[in-house]
């Protein structure tokens, strides 16, 4: 256990906002862990569940969003099923991961988040995801050319990885939903 | 009960269209054999997976929403992939209860929202079928196949979908009404490590282990997954010591009904399924 949590901002503000973007209620927590001792990754978290939840009613803003925990979370929602209280953690997680993008945040996980935005480039580029190319652009941007290097061999010789797209024909119909994105967020 | 599908509109989802192959090709061939036709809706797009929704969830909305829009409503949208089916529920259910973003789409698109429009997940399909008695002339077909149940994260939902139908134990169930044997193990709800198997290898590699270790020591001769994408991190990152052949859900109804399976589908598993099917088959 850490010692003694020193909170910067008790106002309410940040904790606020959370709620309101992700539609959970806080208070309904009470700290049962019982989230914490279902999620899959709590052990590679730097902050539990749950301390990511008292953290934010506490407005310890920065170190929620410098954290490790809202990365690592990949929205399964096994936590969701554990909680006796209805908690959205996977909305609430959702809401600190593109807090932590909008304000600059250093990023705990960057290979997590550049991974995401390969994602995204490549429904942009075809409306589709385009594995390969999300494989060979992520592993570029890492600098990480030899790991799974084996495994991408395999997976083309058994025709896991298209060399081709999978295309959305349409491709202006993909932008212009990048476009009506901003109005929906 | 009697049953009435004989043709319905079909989301396959990226994974099913290019990875997941034979997931796509041997749940067409099911049900077909039944006389259920899936037609693909048209120029369809990303579902909003996993990691727009991670950052972007306005344009996850919006990508979901361009698939419930190209769908027509005349018949249930079948959906084969669990992480499309929650992104589409997902959207559905904002675009129903939110009227601004609703108001916003359906400017977009120039059209209504079909509020009614159905969204059938594969199992549901599946429970359907059972029930109206369409699988009582493949009663032994599975040979005591020892099959453990895999489905990952794609029991979980989010809080405020927790009323929906839940389809916990329909493998465990088809399996034993075709002659399988599911084992008891404790790995059928622990999630494979989605998109950390490409970020972040080592953390999935834990997490798969584990599960391929407890199938093994619970006596199952190979796992039976409901998602494409576990099927994947499944074979992809798991040792060479704790290797267990692994199916799509849809290759094993094909086999029971059959008697066979494609060598099509066989041939893009990285972990080799001939050795136990020939155990029982001759494939
Ligand atoms: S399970 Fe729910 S109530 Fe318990 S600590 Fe986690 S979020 Fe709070
Ligand atoms: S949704 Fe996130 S916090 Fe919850 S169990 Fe899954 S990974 Fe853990």
């Amino acid at each position: 256990m850490d010692a003694m949590i020193l909170a910067p901002e008790s106002n309410g503000k940040f904790a606020g906002m959370v709620e309101e973007m992700s539609r959970s209620n806080l208070s309904r927590c009470w700290h049962c862990l019982c989230c914490s001792g279902g999620c899959p990754f709590a052990q590679d978290m730097d902050i539990l569940p749950n301390r990511v939840i008292r953290m934010v009613q506490l407005g310890m803003k920065q170190q929620v969003l410098a954290s490790s925990a809202i990365w690592l979370c990949v929205g399964c929602n096994t936590c969701s099923m554990e909680c006796p209280n209805a908690v959205d953690m996977a909305a609430v997680m959702d809401v600190l991961r593109r807090m932590a993008v909008q304000e600059n945040v250093k990023i705990a996980e960057p290979g997590v988040l550049s991974f995401h935005q390969k994602v995204i480039d490549s429904i942009s580029r075809y409306g589709r995801t385009h594995k390969l190319e999300i494989m060979m652009r992520y592993k570029l941007s890492e600098k990480d050319f030899f790991s799974d290097m084996d495994l991408g061999l395999k997976m083309l010789s058994k025709r896991k990885l298209d060399l081709m797209p999978s295309k959305v024909k349409d491709r202006q119909q993909v932008q212009d939903l990048f476009k009506l994105a901003k109005d929906l967020s | 009960m009697t049953f009435s599908h004989t043709q319905l509109n079909y989301f396959p989802g990226c994974s099913l269209a290019t990875t997941a192959k034979e997931n796509n090709a041997s749940l067409i061939y099911f049900l077909e054999q039944f006389d259920i036709g899936l037609k693909e809706i048209p120029d369809w797009n990303c579902c909003g997976s996993s990691s727009t929704h991670s950052i972007d969830p306005g344009l996850a909305l919006a990508l979901a929403s361009r698939n419930l829009f190209l769908a027509p409503d005349d018949k249930p949208l079948l959906i084969a992939c669990p992480g499309c089916h929650l992104r589409l529920g997902e959207a559905k259910l904002t675009l129903t209860t939110n009227a601004k973003k609703r108001t916003r789409v359906e400017q977009h698109f120039g059209k209504p929202f079909h509020a009614d429009l159905k969204l059938m997940h594969f199992f549901e399909l599946l429970a359907e079928m059972s029930c109206a008695g369409l699988f009582k002339d493949l009663t032994g077909r599975l040979k005591n196949l020892k099959i453990a149940s895999y489905y990952g994260c794609m029991l979980a939902r989010p809080p405020r979908m927790n009323r929906l139908p839940n389809h916990h134990g329909l493998i465990e169930k088809t399996m034993t009404a075709l002659g399988g044997d599911p084992v008891q193990w404790g790995f059928s709800g622990i999630c494979c490590g989605t998109f950390l198997s490409v970020s972040r290898p080592a953390i999935a590699s834990r997490l798969v282990n584990r599960i391929m270790k407890g199938a093994i020591q619970s006596g199952a001769e190979c796992i039976v997954t409901a998602c494409a994408m576990c099927h994947l991190n499944l074979e992809i990152r798991c040792a060479p010591e704790n290797r267990i052949p692994v199916f799509h859900f849809s290759e094993i109804l094909s086999l029971a009904r059959d008697g066979k399976a494609s060598r099509e589908w066989l041939n893009r598993h990285l972990i080799d399924p001939v050795p136990v099917l020939n155990t029982r088959w001759k494939m």
